[in-house]
């Protein structure tokens, strides 16, 4: 397998889907049993192929792996350089897990205007765009990567979504675009001021060496905004929950479980290793925003009679966990994080599964008509009360292991951030720490309404459904996930230890 | 066992699952699989307190087996031989290269847990089959006692803090899932869900708590070192305060003490089975047990040995008066035995404050077993005497004479939940007090003495409803059956041979040999001897109070003092309205939280921050339609800018989209990347 190991296999795991796009839309438009199985056969390949790396992966070994490094533009220095360690594989397996998952679920599930084979068309097209933005280990690669991945969400929000789906799809394209284009400014100043390359471990090695720590700064914040709108990070967090709001269910998903990972990924990839003094000075500010996010999201949520508007919300509260623990630039916070984002992914992508099999069945996602799901749809009902407990943070399931070592490392950040006393960070300990309960207030709410008491008399003589078959085979891997990584969480510490650690240790 | 604890905790999460998935299966719809399960869980445990015994005795110089042939009788010189607990762990994660375990310590502390849960958790199973029989979701309620009783061993069999966080908010969910089994009903469901919001709240104080004392000690969540860390005062004083008065909180949360108290009358809307289990016998200790369990940590943090007055001294012992008082004012029986909870967990916490370690253990284990007693002995007269009903006012009465078992043995529990002698709570209440005089808290003796008087006048007050006078219900009352009154029965014998095992008064001390840590424990706490002057007046408090109360009942005496006194009347209406704490927890400041500011903070999320993003896109758009218009038609006169097109004309550029071209702009944008990549590798 030695072709395997030498980057083909990686490059396999970004542009299989690729194949199965080009396959899908080849496929003749009456056919849509074909265009399907197409979809899922190359997505499970996909998957397959991630799997494979994930055995070759060498766990002990430090630095970069499976990869290749390439001439690409030679112009500007800018190379096909890919590879795997302890950051990206976590995050690349989930990315061709969810997809898959997404696959299966919109099995019968494709909403209006219908016509699977531009949408599956799509989910590859995105699926390519993630996977390679995991693996990319050049700034320009990643750049593209990174905007590949808009456009199918723009289109799938704007063709497939709800009522308000223009507005959405446009403000989340705008915006991202927006940032994309100061990061892309930082990552040329980058070349142009630095040492004349994009290659990220080279950059990283430097530390940014050769650049004046003023310049630094605004380099980073270039990145900062372009990384920070896609997470979202308050107060640049607007476009989430109208994306999320008027997305069909599988975008829904893909947003939250993958394309908000892009950009905390991006913090941990890119701006904190290459610009580790900046980072410094910018590591209290962005902790503050995150906290800020942290409260701010779980109010947001409160306020909320829209039961996918408020997972939306949610969002903006749980990557705020995400942000404080790459804030504090500690490896108790890094790993976490990577772990949140991870945890995030399963949880609320599942909660957003959830909430659109509701709003499939009642045709409402108002939490005032909804009410005694349990009685009616009593699987249904018992899996939104699994993944609110998942989401709220409960010890024993994933989410806990993303939130709590994350208010853990900011009692004790990195040295040397600016300001370094610790009143700054321990007070944005407390203040994420009551974050945990206001979520456990808005979720459980949320479950109140949603699953207990009795059914509305509107829906007293409509049949209800309960788990179709392609939801549960959609599903039970990712509740199955949720419970082993929250049992024994080193099934990801193990992997991301080792690169962080190397990365950010010391 | 000791060695193989792990398995104790084990086998209820596997009947959880196995209920879970086949329950609806088997005959008895699960209850077999769960009684199985708990029942093969407490023999482990009773060979594990077995096993501890020997270790102790054999390191002290006497194998259990001679201990047992001579009586208890305690030696000179015993205690100076250390007894370390029995440690496994394995590798649970890391982080930064350090490895943190899961694991378990077994030591004199976890046997007693681990046999009060069990049994306690076995009768309930047991006598849950009569009491939840034909109950809608009577699978479902096994599976949760199931997952319940394993999630309180892995707490109880914990090593390190963090584990024992993960089974404190396990079974807390536990809780929430039981508390809320009827939630059909809004009562139940809010119930449930105050329970969980508010213990969660004292978990902030938890989880700060955890962080606090694991870096204090050295980046370690391990409990042993953590109590060797603070009884060594490493990194001073200070840092071990601010982790006490944290773990405080989430002792205060999850024990119900005052402040946080108030979800834990309302959790009586679950199964009355439930209450018996979870919110007397043993959830509600998980606070006492951690404080018991990192006592190192308390002992440093708040200066135990100094006297005086500190802060857990002083919250258990509000809390034992507070929740006294709230208890006479109830109609509800479960209700009266919830506050008497509340206000004996004070005794607990009070006891931890002022040094006394082993009886506020001891009264744990005692407490568990008489009061567990008396909320299943109140679900006997709901079950048979008064048709569902908890009100003593208006449904009982006069139940003596139908119902002699649950009559006994309602009685021995509420004589050792007044503290007479010679039943269990006299034992560990009295030391409770003792210890506190010995030590210097002279205020929290009285305030023990306070409490006692007024814990056995409410209980002869909810005696006299309750099985006193004539029968105010309907229908025919009648004794419940075996798999009821079986459990009440083991409980009475425990309720009143339990406090035997650390009866002072004959200077029989086998609780305090046994189960106090020689390891990693302040070596400061004393035990006072027994004096009879002292316990003499704890009987006479006691008795007191009993007398009262059967004077204001059966008497008559005094009544209508509210009527009468206007101060009376006013500390009455103040006892109804719970002090109009939850007024200021629900009206105030959940409601406020919920309303006007999760309301005003949307409100600037959608009128101020998307409004600047709003304002930019629409501004960007105008300069584009004058660029378009103005620049572009007159000037340029070119063809139409791409961008232009996507930010003014929308609406077409979808709708053309939406004809089904789509895929025409995803291949095409593939190939480019595609095409462009590949052939650079490959000609490159």
């Amino acid at each position: 397998m030695n072709w395997f190991d030498s980057g083909w296999g990686l490059t396999m795991a970004v542009f299989l889907p690729g194949v199965g796009m080009l396959a899908v839309l080849a496929a003749p438009k009456a056919d849509e049993t074909l265009q399907k199985a197409i979809a899922l056969v190359t997505t499970l390949a996909t998957f397959g192929v991630t799997i494979a790396l994930a055995a070759t992966f060498n766990y002990d070994k430090k630095g970069l792996q499976l990869g290749t490094d390439k001439a690409w533009i030679d112009v500007i220095n800018s190379r096909y350089h890919i590879g795997l360690d302890g950051i990206s594989l976590p995050l690349l397996l989930l990315s061709a897990f969810i997809t898959v998952l997404c696959v299966i679920y919109s099995w019968d599930h494709f909403p209006e205007p219908h016509n699977p084979k531009a949408f599956l068309a799509l989910i590859l097209l995105l699926e390519i765009g993630m996977n390679g933005t995991f693996v990319a280990q050049d700034l320009i690669l990643f750049f593209v990567f990174f905007e590949i991945v808009l456009l199918p969400m723009f289109f799938m929000i704007g063709v497939w979504g709800g009522p308000n789906r223009e507005y959405a799809s446009i403000k989340f394209f705008l915006f991202t675009l927006f940032g994309s284009a100061l990061m892309l400014l930082s990552f040329l100043a980058l070349y142009f001021i630095g040492p004349n390359t994009f290659d990220i471990p080279k950059l990283a090695a430097l530390h940014g060496a050769g650049i004046v720590h003023s310049t630094q700064n605004l380099i980073f914040a270039g990145m900062f905004l372009g990384f920070a709108i896609k997470v979202p990070m308050f107060p640049f967090h607007t476009w989430l929950p109208d994306a999320h709001t008027e997305a069909p269910t599988v975008g829904s998903v893909l947003l939250a479980a993958i394309l908000l990972k892009l950009g905390t990924y991006g913090f941990i990839r890119i701006a904190l290793p290459i610009l580790p003094e900046a980072a410094r000075d910018w590591a209290p500010w962005i902790g503050l925003l995150a906290v800020i996010g942290i409260i701010y999201g779980a109010l947001g949520c409160l306020a909320q009679r829209d039961m996918k508007r408020l997972i939306a919300f949610s969002s903006v509260a749980h990557m705020g966990f995400v942000m404080l623990g790459i804030a504090t630039l500690t490896t108790f916070g890094i790993n976490a994080a990577i772990f949140g984002m991870v945890a995030h992914g399963l949880i609320t992508g599942m909660l957003f599964f959830v909430a659109g099999s509701v709003q499939e069945r009642f045709e409402t996602r108002q939490l005032d008509r909804l009410g005694g799901l349990l009685t009616q749809a009593p699987k249904l009902g018992w899996i939104l009360g699994f993944c609110a407990m998942a989401s709220l943070g409960l010890p024993g399931l994933a989410g806990f292991w993303g939130e709590f070592p994350a208010i853990l490392s900011a009692y004790n950040p990195a040295s040397g951030i600016a300001g370094s006393e610790f009143v700054v960070f321990r007070t944005y300990m407390v203040i994420a720490a009551v974050g945990t309960v206001l979520a456990a207030g808005y979720l459980l709410w949320m479950l109140q309404r949603v699953a207990f008491g009795t059914v509305k008399p509107e829906w007293e003589h409509v049949h209800i459904h309960d788990v179709h078959v392609p939801e549960w085979i959609a599903w039970t891997p990712m509740l199955l996930l949720i419970v082993a990584l929250g049992v024994y969480p080193n099934i990801i510490f193990r992997v991301t230890d080792g690169t962080v650690t190397r990365l950010f240790g010391g | 066992m000791l060695d193989y604890a792990w398995i104790i905790a084990f086998i209820p999460a596997v009947s959880f699952v196995a209920i879970l998935l086949l329950g609806r299966k088997f005959p008895r719809h699960g209850s077999e699989i769960g009684i199985a399960a708990v029942g093969a869980s407490f023999v482990l445990a009773c060979v594990a307190v077995v096993q501890w015994i020997n270790r102790v005795e054999n390191a002290t110089g006497a194998s259990a087996f001679k201990a047992l042939g001579k009586g208890f009788v305690a030696k000179a010189g015993e205690h100076e031989a250390v007894v370390k607990p029995v440690v496994h762990s394995v590798t649970w994660w890391q982080s930064g290269g350090l490895k943190f375990g899961a694991g378990t310590q077994i030591d004199g502390l976890a046997v007693v847990l681990l046999f009060v849960v069990t049994l306690v958790s076995l009768l309930v199973h047991v006598y849950s089959t009569a009491y939840m029989h034909g109950d809608r979701r009577y699978t479902y309620f096994y599976a949760a006692l199931s997952l319940f009783t394993a999630s309180m061993l892995l707490l109880v069999i914990a090593d390190n803090t963090l584990q024992l966080l993960v089974g404190w908010e396990l079974v807390g969910l536990c809780s929430f899932m039981l508390i809320g089994h009827w939630w059909e009903e809004g009562a139940n469901s809010n119930a449930a869900l105050k329970a969980f919001f508010t213990t969660r709240t004292g978990d902030v104080g938890l989880m700060i708590g955890v962080i606090v004392t694991f870096f204090a000690a050295g980046q370690t969540f391990n409990i042993v070192s953590i109590n060797e860390a603070a009884l060594a005062g490493k990194g001073g004083h200070a840092l071990w305060l601010g982790g006490a008065v944290c773990l405080l909180v989430g002792i205060i949360g999850k024990s119900g003490q005052f402040p946080l108290h108030t979800w834990l009358p309302d959790a009586m809307a679950g199964p009355t089975p439930v209450s018996a289990l979870i919110h007397a016998a043993t959830m509600v200790v998980a606070g006492v047990y951690l404080g018991a369990r990192v006592y190192g940590v308390f002992w440093q943090g708040f200066s135990i040995d100094a006297g005086g007055v500190n802060a857990m001294a002083l919250i258990g012992g509000v809390t034992i008066i507070i929740g006294a008082l709230l208890a006479f004012v109830q109609d509800d029986i479960k209700k009266v035995l919830a506050y008497s909870t509340i206000s004996q967990l004070g005794y607990m916490v009070m006891g931890l404050g002022v040094g006394a370690w082993t009886a506020a253990v001891f009264h744990l284990f005692t407490h568990a077993f008489f009061k567990a007693l008396l909320f299943l002995g109140a679900g006997s007269i709901s079950h048979s005497g008064s048709h569902h009903s908890f009100d003593m006012k208006r449904d009982m009465g006069g139940l003596r004479k139908y119902m002699p078992i649950t009559f006994t043995t309602f009685m021995i529990g509420s004589a050792a939940l007044a503290g007479l002698p010679p039943f269990a709570g006299f034992f560990s209440k009295d030391e409770i007090i003792a210890t506190a005089g010995h030590f210097g808290y002279d205020a929290f003796l009285y305030i023990g003495l306070a409490g006692a008087f007024l814990t056995a006048a409410y209980m002869t007050r909810a005696i006299y409803y309750t099985f006193f006078g004539e029968f105010r219900g309907h229908g025919q009352p009648h004794e419940s059956p075996p798999a009821i009154t079986g459990p009440l029965v083991v409980l009475a014998a425990f309720s009143v041979f339990a406090g035997w095992l650390n009866a002072t008064v004959v200077h029989v001390e086998k609780f305090q040999q046994w189960f106090e840590p020689r390891f990693a424990f302040p070596t400061q706490v004393i035990h006072p001897s027994f004096r009879f002057g002292e316990g003499a007046i704890a009987v006479i408090v006691a008795l007191a109070g009993v007398g009262v109360a059967y004077a204001y009942y059966w008497r008559g005496v005094g009544h209508g003092v509210t009527e009468r006194n206007p101060l009376a009347r006013l500390g009455y209406r103040f006892l109804l309205n719970k002090y109009y704490l939850d007024d200021l927890y629900e009206r105030v400041i959940v409601a406020g939280i919920k309303g006007p500011i999760a309301r005003a903070a949307y409100w600037t999320n959608q009128n101020l921050i998307d409004a600047v993003i709003n304002g930019v896109g629409k501004g960007t758009r105008a300069v584009g339609q004058f660029t378009y218009d103005v620049i572009d038609q007159r000037v340029v006169d070119g063809a139409v800018n791409g961008i232009a097109e996507a930010s003014g004309e929308t609406g077409g550029l979808l709708r053309y989209m939406q004809s089904g071209r789509v895929q025409w702009y995803a291949a095409i944008l593939f190939f480019a990347v595609a095409v462009l990549s590949l052939a650079l590798i490959v000609f490159s």
